[in-house]
């Protein structure tokens, strides 16, 4: 049974190192009380009685089992179908005037922080859509620190509540099966996606460069030193001219000189012409 | 203040919609069958139809036909709200013209999802 007694600081200040350990994400204060809710289930399905079991089971562990499973729950794995659409469809319409100039090369997208991968599928649905204008479908390859969400991404498979968030019904019917009660998206849809494990904060930048990386709704739970870094290697994998497109309340003013707010799609940033220079060392 | 008319024979359904549709800032009236809707619609169309399927005396289907060929200047949107979630339900209820489709149970989330996909919130 779980006990209803508040949590030591301690045990709280060691889960909370431990996500910002693992994922460069930061717990405020005022939102600790998200650490006891989202570990409840935890508690439950491993029969401890109190946060501070959990810590000292923690701490003795021999496997980092425990701790996969910690840091992925109190991840926030919020995120819809076509979330901010408006953005989504601006996206579309700069990776069609991109291809444009580009020529017959590929274009290469990223989805920095795709969590469960509804934002990759709603980029590939939409490039679908507009196929007459790429010669090739544009590669898009996202990526999640967490290894939970990312096999549920891999797997396309949506409650019917996940479904009808953000996603028309006509998508919905043209790109998604109904098996058992969940819709699962059409390997035609999920092929176009190529999904790997990535900590922002501390791997490499998946290989090649980028034309258009989105990092929706990551940057706010990093330190303003670490959006710094994360900004740098984000700088390291985009293609000169390249955009970026981060979160409605997030911003790169004040946090690096690589990119600079794009006049022509408004809300996105472009990196400066010239290339950054590499990274000497991955953190 | 947009309007939203509630049609479904569950007065219990009626109520949930009404509840979450007043936090959405709708103006909210109910017809418990296709009949009754029609009816309200020919009278003043609302800007949006939240349409059960199985009901008494006129269907949703039978309501949607019904409404396109009532010839009205503007029609509503039509958003079906039903426990049939087959697909061959959907891609029928798109075939015959409506704009979007909630798979009950609902949630507020949802509902507000699909009214802002038809313009409506």
């Amino acid at each position: 049974m779980i006990e209803n007694m508040a949590p030591s600081g301690g045990a709280m200040q060691l889960i909370g190192a431990l996500l910002e350990q693992r994922t460069g994400q930061q717990i405020a204060a005022n939102r600790a009380w998200r650490i006891e809710t989202a570990l409840k289930p935890v508690l439950r399905e491993r029969g401890l009685p109190s946060l501070d079991a959990l810590v000292g089971q923690l701490l003795g562990a021999r496997s980092g089992e425990l701790a996969d499973q910690v840091v992925d729950v109190l991840l926030n794995q919020e995120t819809s179908f076509f979330r901010d659409v408006a953005v989504l469809e601006q996206i579309a319409a700069a990776a069609v005037a991109m291809q444009a100039e580009v020529g017959n090369r590929r274009l290469r997208i990223w989805s920095a922080g795709c969590s469960t991968g509804q934002e990759p599928l709603s980029l590939a649905m939409l490039f679908a859509e507009k196929a007459a204008a790429f010669p090739m479908p544009p590669e898009i390859v996202a990526s999640d620190v967490s290894t939970a969400a990312l096999a549920r991404a891999r797997a396309g498979r949506y409650s019917q509540f996940e479904i009808q968030r953000g996603l028309p019904v006509r998508r919905m019917v043209e790109w998604f099966d109904s098996e058992g009660g969940e819709w699962v998206a059409r390997q035609e849809l999920v092929r176009r996606i190529q999904f790997r494990q990535q900590n922002l904060t501390a791997d490499v930048p998946p290989p090649g460069k980028f034309d258009i990386i989105l990092c929706r709704n990551v940057m706010l739970y990093f330190s303003l030193p670490l959006r710094r870094q994360v900004f740098d290697r984000l700088a390291t994998a985009i293609q000169p001219g390249g955009l970026l497109v981060l979160g409605a309340g997030e911003t790169v003013i004040g946090l690096t000189e690589h990119f600079t707010p794009s006049e022509a799609f408004r809300g996105f940033y472009r990196t400066a012409e010239a290339e950054p220079a590499p990274l000497a060392a991955a953190g | 203040m947009k309007t939203c008319l509630v049609v479904d024979d569950s007065k219990v359904i009626r109520k949930v919609a009404r509840h979450i549709l007043e936090t959405l800032d709708f103006e909210v009236r109910e017809a418990a069958d296709g009949r009754e809707a029609l009816d309200s619609c020919l009278a003043t169309p609302p800007d949006v139809v939240l349409l059960d399927w199985n009901m008494p005396v006129m269907s949703g289907m039978d309501f949607l036909r019904a409404l396109k060929n009532a010839g009205l200047e503007q029609r509503p949107k039509v958003v079906f709200c039903t426990t049939e979630n087959g697909m061959a339900y959907i891609r029928a209820a798109i075939e015959a013209g409506a704009d979007e489709y909630v798979m009950k149970p609902f949630d507020r989330e949802t509902l507000e999802s699909k009214l802002q996909i038809v313009g409506v919130a």
